[in-house]
């Protein structure tokens, strides 16, 4: 592995998870808050912020930071795993030296919050996707699963299993808002949405908000419990999900895994505990294929096998993901909130002696995407 | 499918000759004359090799259905469930697009079936290039 250049030393979600009676700042604000709390710091101590869904100058004027540096990186999901990744590079570049990033979302009560990006008009989205019948997420990330399916010879139980494993995960977490266990035969017989796609293939969706405080390396080591960031990765393809090169693979994805994994200097084989962005219940599969911890087509059977379940050998998704945990709209955030806790060794599921986290996001249908490895060790 | 309500499109000046191809019942495609590439959406250079040497032609209307969702949530101008279509032309683009004179269901909508664009007037200016079983 890799010399670490920098470090996760404070992280926390907002207190509450669910239907919250806050607007969309003051969810980036009460997890600023206690993330900066939780890292012994103070708000003047930042020197750095990024942040996605509100604006830098809001969160800057709103907690009362005067930064030196700033990331407004917004491309979806994946944004927060990107500043993680930008503000490694800030910090080594002596632009700053603690950077705090937040993600807020009102997504279920839409109190002050930005909602669903509406696509440009004449933007080649609105011309070429948007007449034919698309309304967000369900109707367009979705729509290359069938030529997955197809090829690998699966059916759409493959999504089920996802959902029903990730459920497993969800029941050992308190703070999760769906806990009780489901079927195969549960998530086949819920309401369809999107063929093939039913209800408990698609993510909830709550309000909530994350926000991690990093430094540099050296300077972690005087910080109770810093995560070392070891290896980053991001690519982008193509907002219109129609014009992916592949339906079976994203090149995003693939590319983002490999700089990750070559940044950090590590093997498949050194990972201890996963995360994998789930909006909805193909994402694992492609995530665990593109990231080359499965080959094209073996992900479901290493899903079924119950490899990424608990007691299994690569526990991915332990809060439950965005299928049970919660789902704000952009998830990034609170993957890697889960890997940060699983590396502390303070998650609610906790894996025995996790060394290496990798959290794998993605923006847009298939649009972005980035992958952070976490490590115990700076080196 | 009723269509008078559906967003349509808002052309813009690379956009433009597409839309008036399929006001004239024409598939309009471009092609780089230097790497021969055929792509889809409309730019005025090539996103393979950047060449501005580029030609627009009418492709043949024929494709496959390379993949779907039908969703099942009303919204104004379709009537779910309906299919939302990406299909591969023969040309080698792929667009994204409904299908139409066909039942909205998955055992009706295979897979790599054949199919031929019908184009579907929505007013004056738009005409949107749908796609229906080959031959029907």
């Amino acid at each position: 592995m890799k010399r670490s250049k920098a470090a996760v030393v404070g992280a926390a979600e907002t207190t509450q998870l669910g239907v919250i009676p806050m607007s969309q700042v003051q969810l980036h604000a009460d997890a600023a808050l206690n993330a900066i709390r939780d890292a012994g710091l103070t708000v003047s101590d930042i020197d750095g912020i990024a942040t996605a869904g509100e604006t830098p100058e809001s969160l800057a004027h709103y907690l009362g930071i005067t930064p030196t540096w700033i990331d407004a990186t917004g491309v979806g999901g994946c944004s927060f795993l990107m500043h993680v990744r930008h503000a490694t590079a800030a910090i080594e570049a002596g632009l700053c030296r603690t950077v705090l990033i937040t993600h807020g979302e009102s997504g279920r009560s839409g109190i002050a919050a930005a909602g669903f990006p509406v696509p440009i008009r004449g933007s080649l989205l609105q011309q070429f996707e948007t007449p034919y019948g698309t309304t967000g997420p369900a109707t367009m990330f979705t729509v290359p699963v069938l030529r997955y399916l197809k090829k690998h010879g699966l059916g759409e139980d493959a999504l089920a299993e996802v959902a029903v494993v990730q459920r497993e995960w969800a029941a050992k977490n308190p703070r999760a808002t769906f806990k009780n266990p489901i079927s195969v035969d549960d998530v086949m017989n819920s309401r369809m949405i999107s063929y093939p796609f039913r209800l408990l293939m698609c993510c909830l969706v709550t309000d909530g908000g994350g926000a991690l405080i990093v430094t540099s390396a050296d300077r972690a080591k005087d910080f109770s419990r810093p995560v070392y960031i070891v290896g980053t990765g991001e690519s982008v393809e193509t907002p219109m999900v129609s014009q992916m090169e592949d339906f079976t693979t994203s090149r995003a994805f693939r590319v983002s895994g490999r700089e990750a994994f070559k940044s950090a200097g590590i093997t498949h084989a050194d990972v201890n505990h996963l995360m994998i962005y789930d909006a909805f219940a193909h994402l694992p599969l492609y995530g665990l294929e593109d990231l080359g911890f499965c080959k094209p087509g073996e992900a479901a059977a290493f899903i079924r096998e119950r490899n990424t379940a608990p007691g299994g050998k690569l526990p991915m998704n332990t809060n439950g993901g965005g299928l049970s945990y919660m789902h704000s709209g952009m998830y990034g955030m609170y993957a890697l909130q889960e890997s940060v806790r699983q590396v502390r060794g303070i998650a609610a599921a906790q894996v025995p002696d996790v060394n290496i986290s990798v959290a794998h996001g993605v923006g847009g249908m298939f649009a972005a995407s980035s992958t952070i490895v976490f490590s115990k060790n700076a080196s | 499918m009723k269509d008078q309500t559906r967003p349509l499109p808002v052309p813009t000046p690379e956009t433009a000759h597409f839309w008036e191809g399929t006001r004239h019942g024409e598939l309009r495609l471009q092609r780089c004359t230097h790497c021969a590439h055929a792509y889809f959406p409309p730019r005025p250079f090539c996103p393979k090799c950047s060449s501005a040497e580029i030609e627009t032609f009418v492709a043949s209307g024929r494709a496959s259905l390379y993949s779907y969702v039908i969703s099942h949530r009303p919204i104004p101008g379709f009537e779910a469930p309906y299919a939302i279509a990406v299909v591969e032309l023969k040309e080698g683009p792929r667009m994204m697009t409904n299908i139409v004179d066909c039942a909205q269901t998955p055992e009706a909508l295979s897979l790599d079936m054949p199919l031929e664009v019908a184009f579907a007037k929505q007013n004056e200016e738009i005409t949107l290039p749908l796609f229906k079983p080959l031959g029907v």
